[in-house]
């Protein structure tokens, strides 16, 4: 059944985990995403659904229960903050390179280092451009909304499922720890399918399962390679997610910004528009695959391009990478746990665009 | 001759557990017996089909190959969190690692020590040869004092270099593990006490009282620099009396 709640963005990401049917939960504590292992040991849905939840020893430790349990073909999660999920990298390298399903939560916070425990974007670079060693991608979803936190966790399980790829959630502490209205999705069952590619104990007259990323015959590795390449380029024609506000209108300008700093940038575009500025919003809800070809084709339209975040300027390569030069690119940030005021973005507007 | 090849005359067979895959372990070393005393012990229990293994990174990193199982390949000492994971969803499956000594006892003594502690109902079979094989005979947790390898050329020096680590008596002391031994599989009285040792760690998996750990104590001699024989005779002189062979730990009536 459909519930409408008010709701912490960690445990309705937490609740969300449950509804979507994972098999299994393994996380360790970390500031501002606790909430989720405390919210899901509370509930303790080992009762309901089966699933499991366990509190491991470390982030390192964590996410190899994560590749254990998702080469048995299994819906497993795991949720950290940045530090964690800088701790994660190799693993997840390990589950991009063996190809297995998985989804990952990043309630980032302010770095480098131990940095703060205040919202953060910084760890744009860390999902969409690598994180850990060797040539793989994580498709990476950017919550705006405690709402969309919920939904991309079922998304989350379905595109790691489609593509045997790793799915990253890349949201932040304003989305983790505020309270908005989420209407949750009813309870889907937990997965029965036996796929081939899990390890679940040989089958007889079959070949054994092997779950592994290592190929010591370079020609081998090339192959594997060339397969996860392909597959990318099918994530990048199918999956790529996007929302527009007034971009369908004649405009002077445009912001580009993704999760909460969308929610900050759409009450700049607000105050802009009310001073006579035509200025839209695109806001990527898939980070990779980019949206640029829609941010291309926006390019030839306006006189500027103001790309906001909560970092010292990452999506704004991307931003960059997708205008080609048609149109002025600029940047404004605010950084380690600071939040950028819609009137210090509009003073951005008005001062690095239209004055600029 | 053709009428004594049948089946109700063989007395013995290569057991089916373990693939035709030729090993690609240096003559001499003991993980080939190791694989068989495992593969033999899982086939007698008759669990081929029942059982997850989960390969390490180290000379063993493509024991993948040889165990006609479902498994999977861990990164370097996060096994016992991957069985773990495994456990955890597949809960009536037998799992079992199988870790060197720098995999389990160097970058992997947290979780190996958080999976002996938490009880996970696996048997971890740990090969105890005091050196890394795969990179080449450098020094591991478990080298001896004064025993040389590559990065301690002169011998270990413990005042610089710590002390051989007995990872096997330490999770021992811990309320998690059901069943903990040490065994070898230099002579073929050795190998059959270690296919026992191992049989029971399976079987004990099915009561779900805890973790059970098998360290086998081996040779290395491609990095000892020594004939198969005497790596066995030198284990048998240095290695025994530091690892005295037994069971460390063993279920309370």
């Amino acid at each position: 059944m459909k519930e409408l709640k008010l709701m912490k963005g960690n445990e309705a990401l937490a609740e969300a985990s449950i509804r979507a049917g994972a098999d299994a939960y393994f996380g360790y504590p970390i500031t501002p995403q606790s909430e989720v292992i405390e919210y899901l040991m509370f509930k303790q849905p080992e009762k309901i659904t089966g699933m499991v939840v366990l509190q491991a020893e470390s982030e390192v430790s964590a996410i190899n229960m994560v590749y254990g349990a998702a080469a048995c073909g299994k819906r497993v999660l795991t949720t950290s903050s940045s530090p964690g999920i800088s701790l994660m990298q190799e693993a997840i390298s390990y589950i991009a390179g063996a190809e297995l399903p998985c989804v990952l939560a990043n309630v980032v916070r302010g770095g480098p280092g131990l940095g703060t425990i205040q919202p953060s974007q910084s760890d744009y670079f860390q999902s969409v451009k690598g994180g850990g060693h060797g040539d793989y991608k994580l498709i990476t979803l950017a919550p705006a909304t405690v709402q969309e936190s919920v939904d991309y966790v079922k998304l989350g399980f379905e595109l790691a499922f489609k593509y045997r790829n790793p799915v990253m959630i890349l949201t932040d502490g304003i989305i983790g720890q505020m309270m908005e209205k989420v209407e949750l999705f009813e309870q889907q069952p937990r997965i029965t399918e036996q796929f081939d590619w899990a390890t679940k104990g040989k089958v007889r007259g079959k070949d054994h399962v092997i779950v592994t990323s290592l190929m010591l015959q370079s020609e081998e590795q090339e192959k594997v390679n060339l397969r996860l390449q392909a597959k990318y380029r099918e994530v990048e024609k199918n999956e790529i997610r996007y929302v527009t506000y007034n971009c369908d209108e004649e405009i002077d300008y445009l912001m580009v910004a993704f999760g909460s700093c969308a929610r900050i940038s759409q009450k700049a575009m607000e105050l802009a528009r009310a001073k006579g500025i035509k200025v839209g919003l695109f806001r990527p809800q898939t980070l990779y695959p980019y949206p640029y070809e829609a941010i291309n084709k926006l390019a030839s339209k306006v006189k500027g391009i103001l790309t906001v975040e909560m970092n010292a300027g990452q999506m704004v390569e991307d931003v960059k990478l997708a205008v080609n030069g048609k149109t002025k690119v600029e940047f404004y940030g605010r950084f380690g746990g600071m939040i950028p005021a819609p009137d210090e973005i509009l003073n951005a507007l008005e001062t690095k665009l239209i004055g600029g | 001759m053709s009428e004594i090849i049948k089946p109700e005359n063989i007395v013995y067979q290569k057991t089916k557990v373990l693939t035709d895959k030729v090993m690609h372990y240096c003559p001499g070393c003991g993980h080939g017996t190791a694989h068989k005393m495992l593969a033999e012990a899982i086939d007698e229990l008759d669990i081929q089909y029942e059982t997850i293994g989960v390969a390490p990174v180290g000379c063993s990193v493509l024991a993948y190959y040889y165990f006609d199982l479902d498994m999977q390949e861990a990164a370097h000492g996060r096994a016992t969190a991957v069985a773990t994971g495994i456990k955890r969803v597949m809960p009536e499956k037998y799992v079992f690692t199988y870790q060197g000594d720098g995999d389990l006892a160097a970058i992997g003594t947290g979780e190996t020590i958080h999976c002996c502690n938490r009880g996970e109902n696996i048997l971890i079979v740990f090969i105890n040869n005091g050196i890394y094989g795969m990179t080449g005979g450098q020094m591991a947790p478990t080298t001896l004092s004064g025993m040389k390898s590559s990065t301690s050329p002169f011998g270990r020096d413990t005042k610089t270099m710590g002390n051989p680590l007995k990872i096997t008596e330490l999770v021992a002391q811990l309320a998690g593990t059901y069943y903990v031994t040490r065994q070898s599989v230099h002579t073929p009285a050795n190998a059959r006490k270690a296919k026992r040792a191992l049989k029971k760690a399976l079987e004990y998996q099915k009561l779900n009282k805890g973790t059970c750990f098998v360290e086998i104590v081996s040779n290395c001699p491609s990095n000892w620099k020594m004939t198969p024989v005497e790596s066995n005779k030198w284990m048998e002189e240095n290695m025994f009396p530091f690892y005295p062979l037994g069971d460390i730990k063993v279920p309370q009536q």
